[in-house]
């Protein structure tokens, strides 16, 4: 039994089968995505004024993660004009450029994410708030009747806000970040060995630190979650299922057409998501 | 049901092995891991019976408690307590139970049994056959599409069994109260959703792909039977309405489990202290991301049962629908409106009165294509040849049913109105009155119709009225009374039934409190509730026994019906139409002037 | 052939592309550089950079994804699909903006 349209377009509406169906998958990830960015419309415009993060991000790197993914848009589509073209080793070639932009994109925001782990806010019982990467912690990490020690010290690399500066009732630290920017002022960084018994709250970086990175972690982690399914797919039709250009080029033509209107969306989201979360 | 009366492929698995080849994929191919559509209907159809029996059961147990609070449950209360230990301890079910059994019967009512039933199982079975296709347009998609719906089904079930039970926070899961429950219940049930939109969405990429691309030559968009009509504006409506609610579902994943605070407001005091988190989220949020969904949810629940009602009623009145045209835009507008109503369920959040307002009117205007449609298929009736089967006589039931239904819903779509009905036992009554004696009469009508095409075997009539006749009465003596209890100011989701907020000679004065009227109503509901349930015993001995007993039919098409899946053997073959389709005329050509039958198939080439 | 458009000659539709990527690289260029610009209000903060981002998407969506010579069935879901986003987005906006602010004492 064959299902008609698969290859060939059907005359009234110009499309074949496939075709359709990516479309009306890619709107309804239109609706998921805009959720989240509506999302992140309503937690920011609602949140307290001045304590929205800036900063936290390392624009560079986003960047370079950007030109990565607009690469890879353009090598998937010259990938799938070389098959129309009847050029499957160029498609071969020009394809493998697009896997590895994806796995540079995927290192590049391990890399990210690691980063924001490691950034530990470290409150002091007497106040004082310190702010910076790990350096190491010391001593601890045994488990005693199934809970994990803490550890005796833990080593920050960063800044100290003096106790002052939180009186200013709701003040958290990327409101400090904020005001030390606006005050001009330049605070040292340093190496703070600090005894775990002087700290009321140690906490990293991570979405549970506030609404801000909440969403980052959110939307840049599906986002991630896509560009490996993508990758997985591309990387499929690339791989294995090549050898389908043998037995039916066009239908095979269609599939690398289809993965790469997934693969452009994804670039899509990211157009967005880089100077919304990165830049504003 | 299929395969007893299969005649052609008898089993020879070992004779051909031509890899991959149509002749004989195997036991396991054919009828599990099967891509043909009608397989997959059938699968998703007695899945979601299946779900739908569970689900009663949960209510069955709550009604239970709410007639006669704090009494052991009989018969199954020491189960209860076997099984899920202190929360139903000495057999009575706790508060906590209550609200579990609650929270679940929505979830699974609505995501498990109408909605697979109705757009899934009809849907697959039917659209491709009633447009003149062979199969879907993404025949593998379409098995993942069930398979991920069943996985999504079991988490669900599994959720009873975990630490703390199941999700406690309505089927609406409101956040932060989802969230704060100790119980990995909630956790279960949004990975459950998860799977459940993915099944959705998959389906509903499936259905449109295949309505826009694989109608037959001849079959054009006004050629189309209503029920197609009505899957394709249900596709497009769970395409672009579900994936707010993954968001929304993601985002709440990440406050139970990442710590995170995006529904959870600074400053929020959980179990007597200050809770440990970020702050700067909102409870609001995901009532509007949920309601983004769940609202035209509600169509997706009565669009395939509008649908089948209008190709049975039209069939056993041997009449064409009236305004087929109407009807046609009317499902259309529905569909379209139904993205902007949604805060409706919302007036009582503190939303200003211009919003308000604009959410009220959307609500008035969508009142307008839904009547139209009620009303067209009421007048298809006039002047008809009517056949009272089975089939007929709950689709005859929908119609004032649902329109109980949706006039009732005309207080709650005022925001004046709804600041007194809001959460109350009227919403209940409300909406039960549209799902249960409407979608789900419309359901059990479309089973006794296209059994004997999925079968070869009618269903037993008698049987067929038995079950009509209990489940007609029964549903109102529930639902009826509800209208006035809340309209008394009884709220839902109380697990004692009301009977805490009774008034007595202390508080004869203070107002708020329930009369004892209101509250002695819930026996008689919940004793019409378990005569409900007897009501469906005919229904499943008559679906079971059928299959063997069943009296067989003579033709293909035993209702003598105008419409494509009439037009093929019984049942049909993989590939569905012996040879090329080609549509002659539109669908409800019953007693067409001087023809020689009273119905026309649409596939019939005209004399010339 | 399995594509309805007019057989195009291959080496023009490269050129198409390659002009796209540099305008995209321009594009991100300028984004990076907006963010360095301080505006009066944060209003036009962001209507620039949205506005960068719609063109770098439409870019993306018209050549890349060949939107510009689709067929109207396309046109017609994304054309709904919009509608519904906005109204999600906005109504959503407005729903939580739109409301009577309490006064803490």
């Amino acid at each position: 039994m064959d299902i008609p349209y698969t290859v060939m377009p059907r005359r009234d509406t110009g499309l074949y089968n496939a075709k359709l169906g990516i479309w009306l998958f890619l709107a309804s990830e239109v609706m998921l995505f805009g959720a989240l960015f509506s999302s992140y419309i309503l937690l920011r415009v609602g949140s307290y004024p001045g304590v929205w993060p800036h900063g936290l991000l390392n624009v560079p790197v986003g960047t370079v993660n950007t030109l990565v993914l607009i690469c890879s848009s353009v090598t998937v589509v010259l990938g799938w004009a070389a098959l129309k073209a009847n050029q499957f080793a160029k498609y071969r070639k020009i394809q493998a450029i697009t896997l590895a932009c994806a796995a540079m994109f995927c290192c590049i925001k391990s890399y990210e994410y690691y980063d924001k782990f490691t950034h530990y806010e470290v409150i002091l019982k007497d106040g004082r708030v310190i702010d910076g990467h790990l350096v190491e912690k010391v001593g601890g990490g045994q488990m005693v009747d199934g809970r994990r020690q803490p550890p005796e010290a833990i080593v920050i690399h960063g800044v100290e806000f003096p106790a002052e500066a939180k009186a200013a009732g709701m003040a958290k630290v990327p409101l400090l970040h904020n005001l030390e920017k606006a005050s001009g002022h330049h605070l040292e960084h340093k190496e703070f060995r600090i005894p775990w018994s002087d700290t009321k709250k140690v906490q990293n970086y991570g979405p549970w630190h506030n609404t801000y990175l909440a969403i980052y972690f959110t939307m840049t982690g599906l986002h991630a979650l896509h560009v490996i399914g993508g990758a997985l797919v591309i990387g499929w039709i690339w791989g294995p299922g090549a050898a389908m250009w043998k037995t039916d080029p066009e239908r095979y033509t269609n599939r690398v057409e289809v993965s790469g209107l997934f693969w452009h969306f994804v670039d899509l989201v990211w157009i967005f998501l880089f100077p919304i979360l990165y830049l504003l | 049901m299929s395969h007893s009366t299969k005649t052609a492929h008898a089993p020879a698995h070992e004779a051909h092995h031509s890899g991959g080849d149509h002749h004989d994929p195997g036991f396991w191919r054919t009828y599990v891991f099967s891509t043909d559509h009608k397989v997959i209907g059938i699968q998703y159809g007695v899945s979601s019976l299946i779900f739908l029996f569970l689900g009663f059961l949960l209510m069955l147990a709550m009604r239970w408690q709410i007639a006669w609070p704090n009494q052991p449950i009989p018969v199954v209360g020491g189960l209860l307590e076997a099984v899920l230990g202190q929360p139903a301890s000495g057999g009575v079910m706790g508060a906590d139970l209550y609200n579990s059994f609650g929270a679940m019967h929505g979830t699974i009512m609505v995501f498990l049994g109408v909605v697979p039933l109705g757009f899934a199982a009809f849907g697959n079975y039917l659209v491709p056959l009633q447009i003149g296709a062979p199969d879907m347009t993404f025949p593998r998609i379409n098995m993942a599409s069930f398979w991920s719906f069943l996985i999504g089904g079991l988490i669900m079930l599994v959720s009873f069994f975990v630490p703390g039970g199941a999700a406690q926070g309505g089927w609406t899961s409101y956040s932060p109260l989802a969230t704060t429950i100790p119980t990995d219940g909630q956790t279960y049930w949004i990975i459950g959703m998860v799977f459940l939109i993915t099944s959705s969405l998959l389906g509903s990429v499936n259905f449109i792909a295949t309505v826009i691309q694989l109608r037959a030559p001849g079959m054009s968009w006004m050629r189309m039977p209503f029920f197609t009509w009505a899957q394709f504006v249900t596709a497009f409506i769970l395409l672009l309405a579900f994936p707010p609610l993954e968001a929304a579902a993601v985002l709440q994943l990440m406050d139970k489990v990442a710590g995170t605070s995006f529904y959870l407001p600074t400053g929020l005091i959980s179990g007597g202290k200050l809770a440990d988190i970020s702050g700067g989220g909102s409870p609001l949020l995901w009532q509007h991301l949920f309601w983004f969904l769940a609202h035209p949810e509600v169509y997706v629940l009565i669009l395939p049962a509008m649908g089948i009602v209008g190709e049975i009623i039209t069939n056993n009145s041997r009449k064409p629908m009236f305004g087929y045209r109407s009807v046609v835009y009317s499902v259309l507008a529905v569909g379209f409106i139904s993205f902007i109503v949604w805060a409706h369920h919302m007036y009582l959040t503190g939303m200003g009165t211009k919003i308000s307002t604009f959410f009220q009117t959307t609500t008035m205007i969508i009142s307008v294509p839904s009547v139209i449609i009620l009303t067209c298929l009421f007048l298809s009736l006039w002047g008809g040849s009517i056949r009272f089967n089975s089939a007929m006589l709950f689709s005859l039931a929908f119609l004032p049913m649902f329109g109980i239904g949706g006039l009732t819903g005309l207080p709650l779509g005022f925001n004046f109105s709804d600041i007194h009905l809001h959460d109350s036992y009227y919403v209940i009554a409300h909406f039960h009155y549209v799902v249960a004696p409407g979608s789900i009469f419309a359901l059990f009508a479309g089973i006794y119709h296209w059994y004997p095409k999925a079968t070869g075997r009618k269903m037993n009539e008698l049987l067929g009225k038995i079950h009509f006749a209990g489940s007609f009465v029964f549903m109102n003596l529930i639902f009826f009374p509800m209208f006035a209890q809340g309209i008394a100011g009884m709220s839902r989701r109380m697990s004692d039934g009301g009977a805490s907020y009774m008034v007595n000679d202390a508080t004869a004065d203070v107002v708020g409190r329930l009369a004892k009227s209101v509250i002695d109503a819930n026996i008689g509901i919940s004793t019409a509730a378990f005569l409900l349930g007897v009501a469906q015993i005919p229904f499943i001995i008559n679906f079971f026994m059928s299959l063997f007993r069943g009296e067989k039919v003579t033709s293909d098409n035993p209702w003598e019906a105008t419409t494509l899946e009439w037009q093929t053997p019984t049942p049909p073959p993989h590939g569905n139409f012996p040879g090329p389709v080609k549509v002659y005329r539109g669908p409800y050509e019953y007693s067409v002037p001087g023809a020689t039958r009273d119905f026309l198939p649409q596939n019939q080439p005209s004399r010339a | 052939m399995s594509d309805n458009k007019a057989h195009h000659g291959h080496g023009d539709h490269s050129k198409t592309y390659w002009l796209v990527f540099f305008a995209l690289i321009l594009g991100t260029a300028l984004t990076v550089g907006a963010y360095f610009i301080h505006f009066d209000t944060i209003f036009l903060t962001i209507a620039l950079a949205l506005a960068i981002a719609s063109v770098k998407a439409s870019l993306v969506a018209g050549w890349f994804m060949h939107l510009a010579s689709e067929q109207r069935m396309i046109y017609t879901i994304l054309g709904f699909t919009a509608f519904f986003f906005l109204v999600m987005m906005f109504l959503t906006i407005w729903a939580m903006q739109d409301t009577p602010k309490p006064i803490f004492p």
